[in-house]
This record gives C-alpha cells, structure tokens and sequence, in this order.
C-alpha cells in the first residue's frame, strides 16, 4: 500500500480529490505522497461525458441560428457529405463555449492588458465567449441594416457568402468587433467539430471522417503498415464505437 | 512559516525523464531519495488507456497534458527595446507538467548528436575561422566530448529499446543507417520500426538523389523488449496518436514505461506530487544548498532538506528556480556578464507539404508512430562545406509524418479558400494523398548575445513571483541556414511525384504563436569557465557544489537534433559522477 500521510494528505482528502477532479478537470488535483506501489485509482485520467443534444447550452436562439447559418457555409452540405449545420458543429461550438474553453480555464488572463506584436499573442481579457456574443449580433445587425431587416440566417445562401466574402477581404466591416478575426475564429472552431471526434457534438454519425478515409480512433495497424498505397477498407470508430453501434437519439 | 518534514539524502526537483533517472541511480546507491513534482502522477492504465487516449481536441488542441499558463508562464519579446508581454496560451512551445515530464507526450524520436557538436567552437574556428560567425553568436564548446558521453547514450537508448539501424559501429560504416553519426559501441537494441508508404517513398526518392537516407531513431518500439530494469515494453501499433499523447500499448519509452514501476517500489524512495518547489535553500555563505521549500495543493509550505539537491524539471523551470532562488549571476546581455540566462536557444524548424494525385497515390497517412520517418544527414551539423553558403549550422530532413488526425492533417493545396464548397472538396480529396511531415527539416538554432532568460519586471505569477521574460529572435544565420535547408527538402518531396508544394520557410521575427518544437535550451549551459557557464561538465553549479542541474538548460547552443537522448544520456553522465566521484569526496568535481 501506498502511505498517504504528510504533507497534509489523509486518504479521505484522496477520495476527496477525485471528486474534485470532475469539476476542475486535472488542475483541481491534490498533493499526495506516493511510496511503495504505484498510486492507481479509478478515473485517474477522467473519461469523457458525450454532449447532449437538447437546448444551447451558451448561444441564445438568435445567436445560435446565426451559428447553425455560418457553419452551413463554411461547410456546405452537398449530396454525399451534410453541411455544418447537420454534422452538429453549432452544437460542438456551443458546448466547447460553455464549458473551459469558452471561459479560458487555465490560461493566463492576469492584468495589464496591452496591445502587443501579434507574434506576442492574444492579449485581450475577453475570451472566446465573448467575442462569439459580439461577434454574432454584429453580424446580424449589419445583414439587417444591409438586407432589409434580415438577419444573417435569413439571408440566401448566395447573399450569405457576399457578406463572409466581404467580411473575409476587410469589405465589409461589423460595428463594434474585429469581423475579420471573429470570422477566422468562427471557421477555425467550426472545421474543428467537424473533425473532431463525435464525442464533442459535432462529426455527427462521423460524417467528416467518411468524407475523407480517416478510420477514427482506431488502435492497432500493425497488418497495415506494410501494405503501401492500399486503400484501408474499415470504417471509421469513434470513441464511444461505430455510428451503427450507438444510435444516438436526436 | 513553512512546516519541516524528516530531512533526506536527496531531493529531486522535477520527475520526468532526469529526474526518474537520477533517482533511479542515486536509489541503486542506498540514498533515501524524494522527488517532488509540480503536476499529477500519471500512469498508462488510468491515465492514457486507449479507450479514450485518441482524443485529438482534448489533448492536442486543449493542452490537457500540458502545464497551464494560470499555474505558471512567461513573458516574450523579440528585442531588448520591446515590451515582453505575458503568453498567455501556449503557442511556439509546449511546457510538460506532471510526472514523465515531456517524456508522456513526446513523439520518442532518439537522435545522438554529432562529434562536432560538443566541440562547436572550436570545430567551426578551425574549420572556417573565427570570422566566418556573426559577431554576437556565443556558441561554446560543452566541456566534454562524444566519447565522454557515448556510454551513456548507449545506456539510455537501451533503457528505452530504442528501434534503429545502426550506421557507424566502432568506426565501422554501416549500410541502411546513419553514416553521419559518431561511432556507437553496440547496435541499436531492437531493429528499426517498418515504414508506411511515404516513408519509403521519401527514402527511394532521396536514394535516387544520391542522399544515403535511414530510418529515424525511434523510442516506440519495433518489437517487444525487455528493458535493464526489468521492465516489459510491447511493440507500437501506429496508432498515430503518439506526440501530444501518453501511449496506452506501454510503446513508448517514458519514465512509466521504464523506469517508475521499478523506482516507485524502492523503499528509500518517495514521491510528492501536485507540489512546486518554489525555491532552492542554502545557507550564508551561499556555497551550500540546504533543500528545498515547496507549495502544496492547498497552498500550504514545506521545507524538505537534503544533503544533496538535484534540479531536474524543465529547461525553462530549471533557469527560473535559479534566478528566483538567487544561485549563480544573472545574465546581463549589455555588460555580457553573468551566467543564468545565457545562451538560451529553440529549434530551427520548417516543413515542405507535398500534394500528390490521389490516383496514383494513398498513403493512408494516418499509420505512424511518434518517430516513424526516413531521414538523411548530408546537411547537419558541420556534415558539410558550410564555406560557399555563409551560415553555420544544419539540419536533419525526413519524411517523419507522425499520424493525420483530422482536425491538423485536412490540408488543402495552396490557392485553395478556406473555407465553402471548393475548401470541403479540396480536404476530401487530398486527405490521404498529401505528405505532411510534422519538423520535416529539423535545423539547429545557435546562441546570441540578445537571445536570453531574465525575470520580467511587472508580470506575476499566481503565487506573486516575477515571470521569467523570454527575449528571443530568429538570426540572419538560422534564416538563412533554414532556407537552404528547407529547398533542399522541397527537392525531395518535388522528386517523391508531388504534383504541388507548400514551402513553409521560418522566418523572423521568431513567432511565440506558432508550434516550433518544445526543444528549448540554454540559459543555465555547461562549459569549463564559470564566468561563461552555469554548471561544470558534471552539470554540477559551479557556486553551489551540492546542485546538479539536469535537462537542456545545460545545452550551450542546440544541435540539428531532438534534444531527448542527450538529455537522458548527460544525466546518466552526471549520475556516474556523482556516484563515482562526489560521494566519495563531497565538493566541487572540477577547479573554478
């Protein structure tokens, strides 16, 4: 058995701990004395919940129906692959928003704040949460002023791809926020849940990794690594299994 | 007022791969040893099955392995008449947090470096004069050479099993290896990993070019091995999940798959985990560490003393604890004095994405392991007349594509949108037909006189010590070496039947947003004069003569290597001395 005394450490404050440990992912660890075995305990490396499919959880509905909006045209749907919209990635934006990443768990948001080189990094206080907010109510309220009191989701889908050309080339500027930088994050967030696995709410059914032959979290391809320029014939897994094997109800 | 635990032997400050090694040496010797580590205790079963280890978002693009900024950061400016600003999400480099250090998360990619390489200046000033380097470059010799250190890569790489193909044994030229490396006593332990499709084609097309290319070096492993200590590694998958990841298939040399099961067992040894050692202590007349303080989870500090202290966390932490315990001289780049600071250095790196027909050609990209790759050697280091180009320094180049999760791997020709119809037509069609090879030039940075490490005079970290103030820029010699360098890898990708290229140069001014490598060095180097070195060719601090100071801090400059084996080869190096030497006769091993 491993001794658990000094400094400070009783084997309930272990227990203790692991509890912590689903609220405050692995910074929320405590200091613990190890000797004697290794220290194994259940959940150590905290698995993974899937996300939900139900309410946003962060955008409010205009917000999201902008978002559902956006993702369509940065990946359209065509008829083998669905769009943005269908493979979930509003959703793996909403979810990855209201949780640590949207709230900057971890990173260095310590004052001064001051403009830097952009080689020095983001320097801002806000954080992804927020230019998201801004970001999409500027959005809308240049579509309305622009196209007749529409919102951007209520846009064709030519007219749609006018404004993000001209919000891409700096020809068409939002009110009050970098539309240029908000537009790269939103394609950069969006291309991640496509890709990333379903687990996260996006990539829904796999879709994206069909799309291109990646066969997921698969563990073993020893047969494979010698056979050269060969199609690998499987089908993608993620990490809760194969779309067929775990419906999931939406 | 911190709390006094039982005083030890000694205290080991960081436990990854030096201090797993040290303590696993100094255990071996009958000290009672505790090493005290900043982040979790981590392990293959609960921390890295493979259930959920092939996480791309959580692990690679969240950092969930790695040290978070809140905890502790930098700050970074290019020049000395900027502003540093704090970093406040990772960018250029990774810092690893918990025990295995880097070693959970490294690709296991184990390159020796050069003979020349130990001897840098006196190898380039005899060769090209003194005159052919730049003014400011502050390149040393290390204080010891190749055949100082060979027993202990050799020792290293078969703790680890390392899976290679030997090209120089005992002066010998080996056909299918490195013909560039220094002598080695003994053949790689088990032999290289076979190449997926790329790989190989990569090597056939750097053959017909008339380069003598070879398997990259690997720590994931061939085959099943059996290490020194026992310990039972299984051959690697090529899951394609290994860098930014902890192996679940224990194929992957790390301080858990060589070393802890063994280590943790010793009854004179002990681990702390999720507690940072804040400061080093010694005594008034400055000559003699007493221990260590530290912080626990809760806040609450501890003083732990021991005979003999070893600093074994990351090169960054290594130079920061120096400084914030106030051992050895800043450095001071305008008066070119001092020694904690000096010479810090990165990676020269850059990469050339080849788009080929998808056809002609699958590649199935997603087959590797952390190390897989051909690579060849004709333009590292000094491996070449270095006279007609005007820059020092080289670099290795290869085909060493570690995976393709999907998220870093989707691709598109240059000229493609980045995003609509064309942009998703374009990622399904090159997926599995573009060669994306991670570092695939793998260059050599060397050291300036405005390049260093000192405390930042207004940002804090979250217990109210000054953040260490990185000043870092890229220099006419590194871009130009990397030009060079990385055209002639554009060659061989071109000759692989790609139909384009994305030729990704590195440029000034150094970039602290984009992901170098984690090789950083320097700022607390070896050498033989204490005016210029923080420590002795033992790695022992020159004032302080019961500190050793272990990890890439002690690099003078960085070679056109990964830095790893030679990390674990000089710990083992200032291990054996410390075991054969400082024990016997407690005190400084070598002359100020």
């Amino acid at each position: 058995m491993h001794k658990t005394s000094r400094p400070g450490l009783s084997r309930r404050s272990i227990l203790l701990s692991t509890a912590t440990l689903f609220i405050a992912g692995a910074t929320g660890a405590r200091a613990r004395t190890i000797a004697g075995s290794l220290p194994w305990e259940p959940n150590a490396g905290n698995p993974l919940t899937p996300v939900k499919l139900g309410p946003w959880e962060f955008f409010t509905g205009d917000e999201g129906r902008a978002m559902e909006a956006l993702a369509d045209r940065i990946i359209p749907p065509d008829p083998q692959t669905p769009g943005g919209k269908d493979a979930g990635c509003a959703v793996f934006v909403d979810r990855q928003l209201a949780g640590p990443y949207g709230r900057q768990d971890g990173l260095y948001i310590r004052p001064p704040f001051k403009a830097g080189a952009k080689n020095q990094g983001h320097q801002m206080e806000a954080g992804p949460g927020q230019q998201y907010r801004q970001g999409l109510a500027a959005l809308d309220r240049a579509c309305k002023s622009k196209y007749a009191g529409k919102p951007f989701a209520e846009l064709s889908d030519s007219e749609k791809d006018i404004v993000l050309n001209g919000i891409e080339s700096g020809d068409f500027q939002l009110e009050g926020t970098d539309g240029k930088s908000f537009f790269e994050q939103a394609i950069r967030d969006v291309q991640m849940g496509f890709f990333a696995d379903p687990i996260y709410g996006g990539n829904r059914d796999m879709v994206a990794w069909k799309m291109i032959g990646f066969p997921g979290a698969r563990y073993n391809y020893l047969d494979w690594v010698n056979r050269h320029n060969e199609r690998f014939p499987l089908p993608p897994v993620g990490m809760t299994g194969r779309a067929e094997w775990t419906p999931q109800t939406r | 007022m911190a709390r006094r635990l039982p005083k030890k032997d000694v205290v080991i400050i960081g436990l990854g791969w030096t201090g797993s090694i040290m303590a696993q040496e100094l255990t071996d010797e009958g000290l009672d040893v505790i090493a005290i580590e900043r982040g979790p205790w981590r392990d293959t079963p609960t921390d890295f099955p493979p259930s959920y280890m092939q996480d791309e978002l959580r692990y690679r693009v969240r950092h969930e392995l790695f040290l978070r900024p809140d905890q502790l950061t930098f700050t970074f400016r290019n020049k000395m008449d900027q502003t540093a600003l704090p970093i406040r999400s990772w960018g250029a480099f990774m810092p690893p947090n918990g025990v295995g250090g880097g070693g959970v998360h490294w690709n296991a990619e184990m390159w020796r470096f050069l003979p020349s390489d130990f001897v840098l200046k006196s190898h380039l000033t005899e060769r090209y004069g003194k005159s052919f380097m730049p003014e400011d470059m502050t390149i040393q010799d290390w204080g010891i050479t190749f055949d100082d250190i060979e027993p202990f890569y050799d020792r290293f790489e078969h703790l680890c099993g390392t899976s290679g193909t030997a090209g120089n044994l005992k002066g010998q030229i080996q056909e299918g290896g490195n013909p560039f490396e220094g002598p080695r006593s003994r053949p790689y332990p088990t032999p290289a990993q076979p190449q997926p499709f790329s790989q190989t084609l990569f090597a056939k097309a750097a053959r017909e070019l008339g380069y003598k290319p070879f398997p990259q070096p690997s720590g994931n492993l061939s085959t099943a091995y059996t290490n020194p200590l026992g310990l039972r590694m299984g051959p690697c998958t090529y899951c394609g999940f290994c860098e930014w990841f902890g192996c679940g298939n224990y194929s992957k040399a790390s301080p858990q798959t060589t070393i802890l099961p063994v280590l943790v067992r010793k009854s004179n040894f002990t681990a702390q985990d999720n507690s940072e050692v804040v400061r080093i202590n010694v005594d008034r007349s400055g000559k003699h560490a007493t221990g260590v303080t530290f912080v626990d989870s809760s806040g609450e500090e501890w003083e732990q003393q021991a005979d003999l202290v070893i600093l074994s966390a990351y090169t960054m932490f290594n130079v920061q604890l120096l400084l914030h315990s106030k051992i050895g001289q800043p450095y001071d780049p305008i008066a070119n004095s001092g020694v904690i600071g000096r010479n810090y250095t990165h990676q020269t790196t850059s990469t050339v994405n080849g788009f080929f027909n998808n056809k002609k050609f699958n590649f199935n990209p997603f087959i590797a392991s952390g190390s897989i790759g051909m690579c060849i050697d004709e333009f590292n280091g000094d491996n070449f007349d270095h006279g007609p180009h005007g820059f020092v320094g080289g670099a290795y180049m290869g085909q060493v594509q570690t995976g393709a999760r999907p998220i870093e791997s989707t691709l598109t020709p240059p000229g493609t949108p980045k995003w609509g119809a064309s942009w998703k037509s374009a990622v399904r069609d090159n997926y599995l037909s573009t060669v994306k090879p991670g570092t695939g030039v793998h260059g050599s940075f060397y050291a300036y006189r405005d390049n260093y490490l000192d405390l930042d005079p207004e940002y804090k970290d979250r217990l109210g010590r000054p953040l260490m103030r990185i000043t870092m820029d890229l220099h006419e010699n590194e871009v130009k070496q990397n030009r060079f360098m990385t055209d002639k890898f554009a060659e061989i990708i071109k000759a692989m039947g790609a139909d384009q290229l994305a030729k990704h140069y590195r440029t000034a001014p150094y970039d602290n947003t984009e992901y170098q490598t984690t090789h950083l060095n320097g700022g607390a180097i070896m050498g033989t004069d204490p005016k210029t070195s923080a420590i002795n060719r033992y790695l022992q601090n020159w004032d302080v003569s019961n500190l050793f100071v272990l990890g890439a801090s002690a690099f003078p400059q960085n070679a056109g290597y990964n830095p790893t084996l030679t990390v674990g080869a000089l710990a083992y190096w200032a291990a054996d001395a410390i075991r054969n030497r400082y024990l016997k006769n407690p005190g400084p091993l070598v002359d100020a």
